[in-house]
Order: structure tokens, then C-alpha cells, then sequence
């Protein structure tokens, strides 16, 4: 009972003292819980993208076979699908039919493909919500799209894909393989890549094996290879983000460094009259302790808490300039809050400990000077 | 009220912030659940492979499906020029 009493006495203190120097002391807290809420928000961002991608793409084809021509990209004939279909292990192949369209209307890049399970005529198409919002365009409106032999062809719009699969179909374009065939000028018999399945998924590296030795001008990518791309690009360890933050980390540690280990003569006065009214050293630490305690947790969960608005009721605002980028189209979407108690922990570590360890150690080297030469 | 009272009523309104969050996410997810699974769906439905978030180039549109070192294809001392390219670092196995 008597040892919380001194500590509540010393917190007493340790507030009289910071409210003392109100302006500096906020201005701290205030820099502080910015960097915190900097670092959260990237945290909580990336992590939650990075787990909506996993979930998401969990569906993805299990193996997308590309023909490379030249080095890049090229258009897959469809005896192909005969030729893999021979391979043993393989299950259910497609060819798919898509590809970009720029639109300089809005310039905008749409990302057109056949939809066969959608059932649309030739003069029908499904606009993903990203186009709609851009090209302020609604179920029954009519969009035009200019063919390779640069006809303008005009589509009535039959739907709208459903704004909560914007993150995956904001600029999507879907319309029958007849549309398609005829704006791209794509001859039958040709698709942009092939689809396919494995029976058994063990065999999956096998199968990517057997396709690249049996057609040696296709790459074959495998989900799980899309799985890690996403995985690893959301790494908040990566990116020019880590860059910029790190910068914005290292001014503020110098900030705190020269804060906590330079005192001022005015904190070190006021520790050498502790001393001379018979404070013990021990006392001066722990009153010191509290202080950086008070501000870091402060500023920690100050932090912490805006973060988690800023990303999940604010749809990660700050970061959307940075990531549209030139992009016309961008997704309205808000992620699904998926915390994680390591990274919670990791951030807590980083951002408490530090501070507080820098503000003890130069209170202990004045503490145990002689009160007479500290206030001198 | 003494000031170590009112800092630990603010510390406690910290903590119960803290908790509510966990409490809304948790939540939150739960209600997404159908959400995750129609844009699941979805994918499966088309085949998509890739997130819409950068729309600016082909290869950061599908980034897993870009040629390897695309972005420097045009010529061979392009450099890359799209904004979301120096957010996006190049998927491991394409890197020398």
C-alpha cells in the first residue's frame, strides 16, 4: 500500500514537472504519436491487404500458362490446350480471352475479358464499379470502345460488378468472346493464356515441369507463386514506404535521443534541489521512468488507436495518393481489420522501449552527481 | 481530482479503446466472411489473379502475370517511370 502511495506521489510529481514545460512536453507527444500512428497505419494496412490477398486469391487458377514470344507476352494457339491436354495430371483446361484497353476519354487503363458464364450478347457488357464511378455510367447506359481497325463500337451496359469485389474488379470489363474478338482483332482459335487445374495438387510442380519440358515456349505461373507475390510485396519491410518512414524514424529518434540525453540546465537544477531536499537517486529514477513511461505510452496508444481509424473507417486515406499513382482508376474498398498480436507486440517494443530507455540513462549520470555541482 | 487519478482515467479509456478495437475487428470480420467469400468467388468465376490496386501499367495491373523485368523492356536503359513501381518491389523470383 505505501509503495503504490509513492507511486502515485511521484506520478503527482512527474506531471507537475511536465505540465511545467506544457508546450515543449506536447509538442513531443504530439511528434510522437505521429510517427506512431505513421508506423501503425502502414502496419495495419499492409498486414490486413496482405491476409485479404491470401484469402482472396486462394481461388485463383492453380496454373496459368502464358506463350512467351521474344521475350514477352504472346497470344496462346488453341492446339495448345490439345497438347497440355495429354499430359498426365491434368485436369480442367481453359483458354481465357483478355487483355487492356486504354481509354482516352478518362485515360484509363480497363482490363477486358470474356466472361462465358455471364451469357452476354455481343452488345452487352459488365462494367466493374471503378469505370462506372469514373465514367458516371449505370445499368442500361451505353459506353463505346474503339475496335484495332478503329471502328467505335457501342455496348449497352447490362450490370455492374458489386462494389464490395472493387479491390479485385474496380476496372474489369466483361463481354462475350465474339466483343472481344472483334474489337482486339484476335483470329479464333487463339487465346491470351491458358487455365488449368491438377488433379491431384501434389503433383502441381510436376505438372509445371511436364508443361514447360513439353512446350518449352510457355512459362507456367502457380498459385502459390501468386500467393508469395502478394505476400511478399505487402511485406511492410519492403517498398519505398520503409524508406520514407525509416527517414521520418531516424529524425525522431534523434529527436528523443537529444530530448532525453541532453538535459536542459533547467531539469538538471531541478534534479540536483530533489537531491538537496533528500530525494535519493533511486526516487530521481523512478520519477524519471514515469515521465518517459507517461509520454510513450501516451503517445502509443494515441497512435495506435487514430491508425486503426485512419485504415479501417477511413479507408486508408492518407496512403491513397501513394498508391493510385497515375491511375485514374482506383478501388473504393474497405478492408477487413486483421490484427496481429506479434506485430501489435513488435510496434509496442519499438516505440515504448527506446524512449524510454534514452530518457534514464543520462537522469541516472546526473543523479548520482553531487547536488552542489549539478545546480552550480 | 489529483493528476496521477486523471491520468489513469485516461490511461483506462486507453486500454478500453484498445479492447474495442480488438472487439470491432473481431466483428468485423465475422460480418465480412460472406463478403471475403463472394470476391472468392469471383475469382474463381473469372480466374483473376491479381488485386485492382495499381491500374497505372500492365505489369503493375498483374503484377504476377507481367513479363520478368517488364518494366525495363522497353528499351534497355528504361527506367522505370510508374509511381506505384517504386512502392512495389519486384516479386522475388524475378530478381537477379
Amino acid at each position: 500500500m505505501a509503495f503504490a502511495r509513492r507511486q502515485q506521489y511521484l506520478i503527482d510529481f512527474t506531471l507537475s514537472s511536465l505540465l511545467r514545460r506544457k508546450g515543449r512536453n506536447l509538442g513531443l507527444l504530439l511528434v510522437y504519436s505521429l510517427i506512431v500512428f505513421m508506423l501503425s497505419s502502414v502496419m495495419l494496412f499492409t498486414h490486413a491487404l496482405r491476409k485479404e490477398a491470401g484469402i482472396i486469391l486462394r481461388d485463383a487458377p492453380q496454373i496459368v500458362l502464358q506463350r512467351i514470344e521474344v521475350g514477352r507476352h504472346a497470344l496462346m494457339p488453341a492446339d495448345y490446350l490439345e497438347k497440355i491436354g495429354r499430359l498426365r495430371g491434368v485436369g480442367e483446361k481453359k483458354g481465357r480471352l483478355w487483355g487492356y484497353f486504354y481509354d482516352p476519354a478518362v485515360k484509363a487503363n480497363y482490363t477486358m475479358m470474356v466472361a462465358d458464364w455471364r451469357a452476354l450478347a455481343p452488345t452487352e457488357v459488365v462494367l466493374g464499379a471503378g469505370i462506372a464511378r469514373t465514367r458516371g455510367l449505370g445499368e442500361g447506359d451505353y459506353i463505346s470502345f474503339r475496335s484495332s481497325r478503329g471502328e467505335p463500337r457501342s455496348f449497352r451496359v447490362k450490370g455492374l460488378l458489386p462494389a464490395e469485389s472493387e479491390l479485385v474488379s474496380t476496372d474489369l470489363v466483361l463481354m462475350s468472346e465474339q466483343a472481344f474478338r472483334a474489337i482486339f482483332g484476335i483470329a479464333a482459335g487463339y487465346y491470351t493464356d491458358v487455365t488449368l487445374s491438377v488433379r491431384n495438387p501434389r503433383e502441381i510442380y510436376k505438372v509445371a515441369e511436364k508443361l514447360s519440358l513439353a512446350l518449352p515456349d510457355t512459362r507456367p505461373i502457380l498459385r502459390e507463386e501468386i500467393l508469395r507475390t502478394y505476400d511478399n510485396i505487402f511485406s511492410w519491410r519492403q517498398g519505398i514506404v520503409f524508406v520514407l518512414l525509416a527517414g521520418a524514424v531516424l529524425a525522431f529518434v534523434i529527436f528523443a535521443w537529444d530530448k532525453a540525453s541532453g538535459l536542459s540546465a533547467e531539469e538538471k537544477r531541478e534534479i540536483g534541489i530533489l537531491k538537496a531536499l533528500g530525494w535519493e537517486t533511486g526516487d530521481v529514477l523512478r520519477m524519471k521512468y514515469w515521465e518517459g513511461a507517461v509520454v510513450s505510452l501516451a503517445a502509443f496508444f494515441l497512435g495506435y488507436l487514430a491508425a486503426y481509424l485512419h485504415v479501417f473507417y477511413g479507408s486508408a486515406g492518407l496512403f491513397e495518393p501513394v498508391l493510385k499513382g497515375w491511375a485514374v482508376l482506383y478501388p473504393e474498398f474497405r478492408l477487413v481489420p486483421f490484427l496481429d498480436g506479434p506485430q501489435l507486440a513488435t510496434l509496442f517494443f519499438f516505440t515504448v522501449f527506446p524512449y524510454m530507455v534514452a530518457t534514464i540513462i543520462p537522469i541516472w549520470r546526473a543523479s548520482i552527481t553531487d547536488p552542489d555541482a549539478v545546480m552550480r | 481530482m489529483r493528476q496521477s487519478n486523471a491520468l489513469g482515467l485516461f490511461f483506462l479509456v486507453a486500454v478500453t479503446g484498445l479492447m474495442l478495437i480488438m472487439a470491432d475487428a473481431a466483428y468485423r470480420r465475422d460480418r465480412a466472411t460472406d463478403d471475403l467469400d463472394r470476391r472468392g468467388r469471383l475469382v474463381a468465376e473469372l480466374g483473376l489473379t491479381d488485386l485492382a490496386l495499381f491500374t497505372e501499367a500492365r505489369y503493375t495491373r498483374h503484377l504476377t502475370q507481367s513479363d520478368l523485368h517488364s518494366a525495363l523492356q522497353d528499351h534497355p536503359l528504361a527506367l522505370e517511370h510508374f509511381p506505384s513501381g517504386s512502392l512495389v518491389p519486384p516479386p522475388r523470383g524475378s530478381l537477379p
